[in-house]
């Protein structure tokens, strides 16, 4: 378990963090979520002792740890560009920390010759990590931190640096990893697709606060502010309010509520279909657009797109979908 | 990389090694064939005679000195400049490249004026019966001044490069300061210390001007290689002066390819 109590930091001028409290149950995947400069890494850098907060505690498992070294807190931390030591073996890498704690010759080989077969880089003992890919480095990162047994696990931005679908193969492996492993972990994310895929709870940050935090349904179908519903998951503004793309009703004729709106692009995504829109009256944005031109994003299924029979220049007319907030979006029961 | 037309690559690698040429490899050339011109009896007379034995081992003993001092300074600057956030690190990177700047005749006029008979010191140093100018610590204060810059500047880069994540990693997997130095810092930077070194020898054992200010150049006791090298040249002792310039010579293209043979195993590691 991990208690953030009222922590502040401070960088000159620059306030990071404003007075956060936050729990971590013990055993949970915990994702913190936000926009770069939401001070989530720094957060993250707080728990682990490699910043110092200016105000407030942190407590791991019941002990007060504010004023401890890294060296002292028995955590694991995995960073975004894998601070593999290069000049050692991968090897020697992962046993790094058991060397340090004087273990048995034995027992390290025996430790990091496991954890090597956990991460699936067993046979790359004698490899430098120059020889490794991106995807295999990041492995044997996060195999160096789980050998001292660590309370708590802490990524920073641990897949960022990798392309697309190493990206995707890593956060399945590391979601089984951690039902298996069951450590305390704690990843910084700001890309709302990973943290919803591998967390049980996220905590979505903003400008140095905690903008809403639970489980990722939740947070999804009940977002408590624009912020949180914006930043997880791709949303339009439509009049007033804002309204998720696969929410949106696009039709042949007007009805009760409907816009009229101009088809400017259909988009085939396979299963999906993604239709941008420009409202006739011109109130239409996309939240993350910031001029007025910006399109109305509306995701359709496949067959509803044929039926309407769809193409750049038609004149349709767009609506939310009575009766969707708070309903079972396809994206939140797959989370 | 850019490709480039034959003619080019032809006229580029003639003006290079021309130039090579003309400054460096034709007058090391000429000193060495000078003084093995009559055979190797006379270079072995003119390099045992106990002047040039004594100075011969002077500049090793300065250089023992100077060298492990500098590259421990070294690394230490290194560190504070790129590691250190503080007040004042502009005005301690110019302060670390202040001996490239001043000449070094300067610097010995300087080291005398604070530690000479009539220095600042030199009557409390001169009560307590410590002499620094005309004798070894003068020679060696001079040298490490003068070669100073050295390491501290081929590490500083190294440093910057590598940045301080695998630093911090050690720190989490529970290594203090200094096993993170140890096993991780230093041998991340091992080259550029030992390219560091290698520049640092060269200095010590080339230098001329500041040590031949403080060294008073008394035969047989301050008078180093270099040293011996001048005074044989303006006794018109030909022969004498380009066998001692030949030693020096020999000296520098061992370290030269101590370093080098080092080298090759850089590019398996990294």
């Amino acid at each position: 378990m991990i208690t953030v109590e009222n922590v502040d930091k401070h960088y000159g001028d620059f306030h990071a963090l404003k007075g956060i409290d936050l729990e971590i149950a013990s055993g949970s995947l915990t994702a913190l979520l936000g926009p770069s400069g939401s001070g989530k890494s720094t957060l993250l850098r707080v728990i682990a002792g490699l910043e110092v907060p200016t105000s407030g505690r942190v407590v791991l498992d019941g002990r007060d740890v504010t004023n401890l070294a890294p060296q002292q807190r028995g955590i694991g931390f995995v960073f975004q560009h894998y601070a593999a030591f290069k000049h050692m073996t991968v090897r020697d890498n992962v046993a790094f920390g058991l060397k340090i704690r004087k273990k048995p010759k034995a027992e390290i080989k025996e430790k990091t010759d496991e954890l090597l077969r956990v991460v699936g880089l067993d046979g790359y003992q004698q490899r430098y990590p120059s020889q490794l890919s991106g995807g295999q480095r990041q492995r044997m990162a996060l195999a160096r931190a789980l050998a001292i047994e660590p309370a708590v696990l802490l990524l920073d931005e641990p897949f960022g640096a990798l392309d697309a679908q190493v990206r995707a193969e890593l956060r399945t492996w590391l979601r089984r990893l951690h039902d298996e492993v069951h450590v305390t972990t704690v990843l910084v994310t700001h890309d709302q697709e990973e943290a919803l895929d591998v967390a049980d709870t996220i905590a979505v940050m903003d400008a140095g606060e905690i903008a809403q935090s639970g489980k990722p349904r939740d947070l999804y179908d009940a977002p408590s502010s624009d912020f949180v519903m914006s930043f997880l998951g791709p949303v339009s503004r439509l009049g007033e309010g804002l309204v998720r793309p696969h929410d949106l009703e696009v039709l042949l004729e007007a009805r009760d509520g409907a816009r009229e709106a101009q088809v400017v692009r259909v988009v085939h995504l396979g299963f999906e279909v993604r239709v941008e829109l420009l409202l006739a009256d011109g109130n239409g944005t996309s939240a993350d657009g910031v001029g007025a031109s910006e399109p109305v994003v509306a995701q359709i299924t496949r067959a509803e797109a044929a039926a309407l029979e769809l193409s750049a220049g038609d004149i349709v007319w767009v609506r939310e979908q009575l009766g969707t907030r708070g309903a079972d979006g396809p994206k939140a029961a797959a989370a | 990389m850019l490709e480039q037309s034959r003619p080019a690559r032809l006229t580029l690698r003639v003006v290079a090694l021309g130039y090579l040429a003309l400054l460096l490899g034709i007058p090391v050339g000429v000193v060495l064939y000078r003084t093995f011109e009559h055979g190797i009896a006379p270079v072995w007379d003119a390099i045992t005679t106990p002047a040039a034995i004594s100075a011969f081992t002077l500049t090793l003993e300065v250089a023992a000195i100077a060298v492990p001092l500098n590259t421990v300074l070294g690394i230490l600057t290194a560190l504070v400049l790129v590691r250190g956030r503080f007040r004042g690190k502009a005005v301690l990177e110019a302060i670390v490249d202040l001996p490239f700047a001043i000449s070094p005749i300067v610097v010995g006029l300087a080291l005398v004026l604070v530690y000479g008979r009539i220095g600042w010191f030199g009557p409390w140093l001169a009560d307590h019966g410590i002499q620094i100018i005309f004798s070894l610590p003068g020679i060696v204060i001079a040298t490490v001044f003068v070669s100073l810059p050295f390491v501290a500047r081929e590490v500083a880069p190294v440093l910057r490069e590598i940045g301080d994540e695998q630093e911090q990693a050690a720190a989490t997997l529970g290594a203090s300061s200094w096993q993170t130095f140890t096993r991780i810092t230093l041998p991340a930077i091992r080259w550029g210390v030992a390219y560091g070194i290698v520049l640092t020898v060269a200095r010590c054992i080339g230098e001329f001007g500041a040590v031949s200010i403080v060294s008073g150049k008394i035969s047989g006791e301050t008078e180093t290689l270099t040293l011996l090298v001048e005074k044989r040249f303006n006794n018109f002792d030909l022969a004498g002066a380009y066998a001692a310039s030949a030693l020096l010579a020999i000296i520098a293209l061992a370290t030269l390819l101590a370093m080098t043979r080092l080298n090759p195993r850089k590019d398996h590691q990294s």
